[in-house]
């Protein structure tokens, strides 16, 4: 249920909703049955989970995430300024 | 002269029944097969047991059995296993190998070509490391059993002078040190077997200890504590060993784990603990805390340790454990596995 | 590895502890359950109960699916293994849970043709390649292993696949945590949200637990970084008096879910009246049975399955455990008669089930100074 790991999609594979993904080498193919309403492209970023990739990972989510943690711990007058990732009710891209 | 120049004189396709037999069949098998391809001074005369002088001073004994599907994967085959593994038991006791015996257990119906690569991997491995397998047995099963081949083993060694080893010799302030990156048999061996779908370029890491063994001895002498080969289980399970037999805690420091990138994706695929994952060419090493530095040195000038590593230290405990502690603090227990790792998808 | 190494980074988590530390408000006490079991073992893999203060308590709840699932399932799964036509296959995870003659690993010993597959879609390939053979696949896991069985029964189907059938024992999240909020003996102030169930479901599924238990829930997600930061982001809901769902996972959780995954779920599967959930009893609604259109590879309808019921020992409280009403250790058989090495309930077998964590944790007093290792 819950062990998914991100994977990079190397090559798609031609006449199925599948595709080839590498995880620091390490080969697999995956469905991408899951993502057919917004199929993923080589060289993107998907999560994978018992041979089905369930979600494209979003690098800028991932790097505006990271930036906000990154100022966690600071005096709190900072962190006020930052609501950025609180987002109920808004479809995401 | 190399194992593909000795002619063998055995022309049957298939091992059957009679080759276990004891009768003509056995004796064209080994005499046609086996002793050719291993064939040493001791062996040949195929006498009940082989006779030399021993060793003077303390002489060491392992046992082995060696039971592995595939009996060929990335990186080596059960001979170079059966080989090296009896090998590593007696280097890790700070012994230098003198002889070896081999038993086989085969599965009728087992194509000749497979024993045969077995065998001549046997050879390699024992001509490699300078010891000789002086000895042995041959049994057949029914078909259906026996995965192929099974392959005992004994190892004798002769145990350096300067070597006083045990779990009681293991104090607080002591270094655990590693020979090199882990995971690489067991995740080998588990896509090898190809249900997960699943391709990695990992291959065995088994390899003969002797050497790095030899040369920790020779460099520390009383200050070389204890040492074990970390075979299934992996390292967590010596590590366990170790408090459990010294009665310490064992703390080591999760970044300090050697583990190559293609073992981990595996391993994080799979949920697995690299740490639980089976070696058949590493060793844990526990030494003075003021000797380490040295002990490092040496490992890392030898052919194999390039890559030897401090893992971590002893300290006293009230109750034996093997701690990981991260580099922010936060601290797990590492335990020995039940049963093998099993991969998960929760 | 890109996209866990950087949520595992030390910085960031030290700054996320330290946030957490101020934040908690030293007056109260903080009980905060995490639904996944893949919560429960990340917070013990990377050490964070002991990190946080002593007045932020993390609760285990109930989602680890191998736990609830009742002992007489795995009998049913397990007498069709017995049948020597069978190739019997299922999750590592299931290999060593324990029905009550036996886990599947121990059937595997006694010659039962049992394999560990990755994927559903990888035992549909068995069934490809031994077609004189019938191949079961026994089906575990919350909403985000569901749809990887639908896919693979729609496949099946397509094929024409004749030899291939699921033993469906798929649950699902939310009405497991409405039992939990109902239960008298609770008192929570917030939620961790299961992040991979909610790369299916999405977030609205959650709202109920904001609007009407005034709990604040953040969903998720996996690495330390993800579940320090959804801890922050409870606390301040708690510190300015509010309660709202908010998706700490965005880089991987869409708002609205999967449609695709939700299309398939509803096209293979219907809810089922109820469900046994080991430990919690029946629950309505909460699992996932294969519809009629899909009879033919359904192992419920197909195969001789009796339905066994199997009444956990008197004394095992996996029900409270599972609730987190009782802690591990507070259980009468725990570290007695029920270890990792001879389970009584499933909660001591997996992994990630609250008593194995626990066992091999908080039962051991971690030393308070630890060694400064270098190098």
């Amino acid at each position: 249920m819950c062990l998914a790991i991100p994977a990079q999609i190397s090559v798609l594979l031609d006449g199925e909703h599948a595709a080839m993904v590498d995880i620091m080498g390490v080969r697999r193919k995956v469905s991408t049955d899951l993502l057919i309403d917004d199929p993923p492209a080589p060289g993107e970023w998907v999560l994978v989970h018992v041979g089905f990739a369930m979600s494209k990972i979003s690098a800028q989510q991932a790097e505006e995430q990271l930036a906000v943690l990154a100022l966690l711990g600071e005096a709190s007058s900072a962190l006020e300024e930052v609501g950025g990732y609180e987002r109920d009710g808004q479809a995401e891209s | 002269m190399s194992a593909s120049e000795v002619q063998i004189e055995f022309y049957d396709k298939q091992i059957s029944m009679s080759h276990g037999a004891g009768g003509e069949a056995s004796r064209r098998l080994i005499e046609g097969l086996i002793q050719p391809l291993l064939a040493n001074p001791l062996l040949d005369p195929l006498s009940d047991a082989a006779v030399f002088a021993g060793p003077t001073g303390r002489v060491a004994m392992t046992a082995d059995s060696f039971v592995v599907q595939p009996l060929r994967f990335p990186g080596g085959s059960i001979g170079e296993l059966a080989v090296n593994g009896t090998l590593n038991d007696l280097a890790v006791s700070g012994a230098r190998p003198i002889a070896l015996s081999a038993a086989f257990i085969l599965e009728a119906g087992l194509p000749t070509e497979v024993l045969r690569h077995e065998v001549e991997a046997m050879a390699a491995a024992a001509r490699s490391a300078g010891v000789s397998i002086v000895c042995g047995d041959t049994k057949v099963v029914e078909h259906g059993r026996a995965d192929g081949m099974y392959i005992s083993t004994t190892g004798l060694g002769q145990v350096d002078p300067r070597a006083d080893l045990g779990p009681r010799r293991v104090q607080p302030g002591d270094q655990v040190l590693l020979s090199g990156p882990i995971g690489n048999h067991g995740m080998a061996i588990m896509l090898a077997r190809a249900e997960l779908e699943i391709e990695a370029d990992i291959r065995s890491d088994t390899r003969s200890l002797v050497g790095l063994t030899a040369g920790l001895v020779e460099c520390l002498g009383s200050d070389l504590r204890w040492m074990r080969d970390a075979t299934r289980g992996g390292v967590a399970t010596v590590l366990n060993e170790l408090a459990r037999d010294a009665g310490v805690t064992v703390t080591i420091a999760e970044e300090a784990v050697p583990v190559d990138d293609v073992v981990r994706g595996a391993c994080e695929l799979l949920g697995l603990d690299p740490l639980q994952v089976a070696n058949e060419g590493q060793f844990v090493a526990v030494v003075a805390g003021e000797k380490a530095d040295s002990a490092l040195a040496t490992l890392r000038s030898i052919p194999g340790g390039e890559r030897a590593c401090r893992l971590g230290m002893v300290t006293a405990g009230s109750r034996p454990c093997v701690l990981a502690k991260a580099a922010y603090g936060g601290v797990r227990v590492v335990d020995m596995l039940v049963g093998d790792p099993l991969p998960r998808i929760c | 590895m890109k996209y866990v190494d950087e949520f595992r980074d030390p910085e960031m988590i030290r700054k996320a502890l330290h946030e957490i530390h101020a934040l908690a408000d030293c007056r109260r006490h903080y009980r905060i359950m995490e639904v996944c079991g893949g919560h429960t073992h990340a917070i013990f893999r990377f050490g964070l109960n002991e990190l946080l203060p002593p007045n932020v308590e993390l609760i285990h709840g109930p989602g680890c699916p191998v736990c609830v699932l009742p002992m007489g399932r795995i009998d049913d799964g397990l007498e069709l293994a017995g049948d020597p036509n069978v190739i019997f296959t299922a999750f590592g995870d299931m290999m060593r849970v324990p029905g009550s003659k036996g886990s599947p690993l121990e059937s595997k010993a006694r010659g039962a043709d049992v394999r560990i597959v990755y994927s559903p879609l990888d035992a549909l390939k068995i069934a490809l390649k031994n077609p004189d053979r019938r191949v079961v696949f026994f089906a575990i896991g919350f909403e985000t292993t569901a749809p990887s069985t639908a896919l693979t029964l729609l496949r099946a189907r397509a094929l024409g696949v004749k030899n291939f059938v699921v033993f469906s024992n798929h649950v699902t999240i939310i009405p497991a945590i409405r039992a939990i909020l109902d239960s008298p003996d609770m008192r929570l102030e917030g939620f961790l949200g299961p992040g991979h169930v909610s790369t299916v479901i999405g977030c609205r599924p959650y709202e109920f637990i904001a609007r009407d238990y005034r709990c604040p829930i953040a969903v998720s997600g996996f690495e330390p970084v993800d579940i320090l930061q959804s801890l922050v982001m409870v606390l301040r809901q708690l510190r300015a008096g509010v309660a709202k769902v908010e998706n700490q996972y965005g880089r991987v959780v869409p708002w609205e879910g999967n449609l695709a995954a939700l299309r398939a779920l509803a096209e293979v599967f219907e809810v089922r009246p109820h469900f046994e959930w080991r430990g919690l009893g029946f629950i309505a609604h909460s699992a996932l049975r294969i519809r009629d259109s899909f009879a033919a590879w359904d192992a419920e309808k197909t195969m001789p399955i009796r339905g066994i019921a199997v009444a956990d020992p008197k004394a095992a409280q996996c029900g409270e455990v599972l609730k987190g009403v009782l802690k591990p250790h507070q259980c009468k058989l725990f570290g007695n008669q029920c270890t990792p090495e001879h389970p009584i309930g499933a909660l001591m077998v997996s992994p990630e089930g609250a008593c194995a964590a626990h066992f091999k944790y908080a039962h051991l007093e971690l030393p308070q100074q630890l060694p400064i290792l270098q190098g």
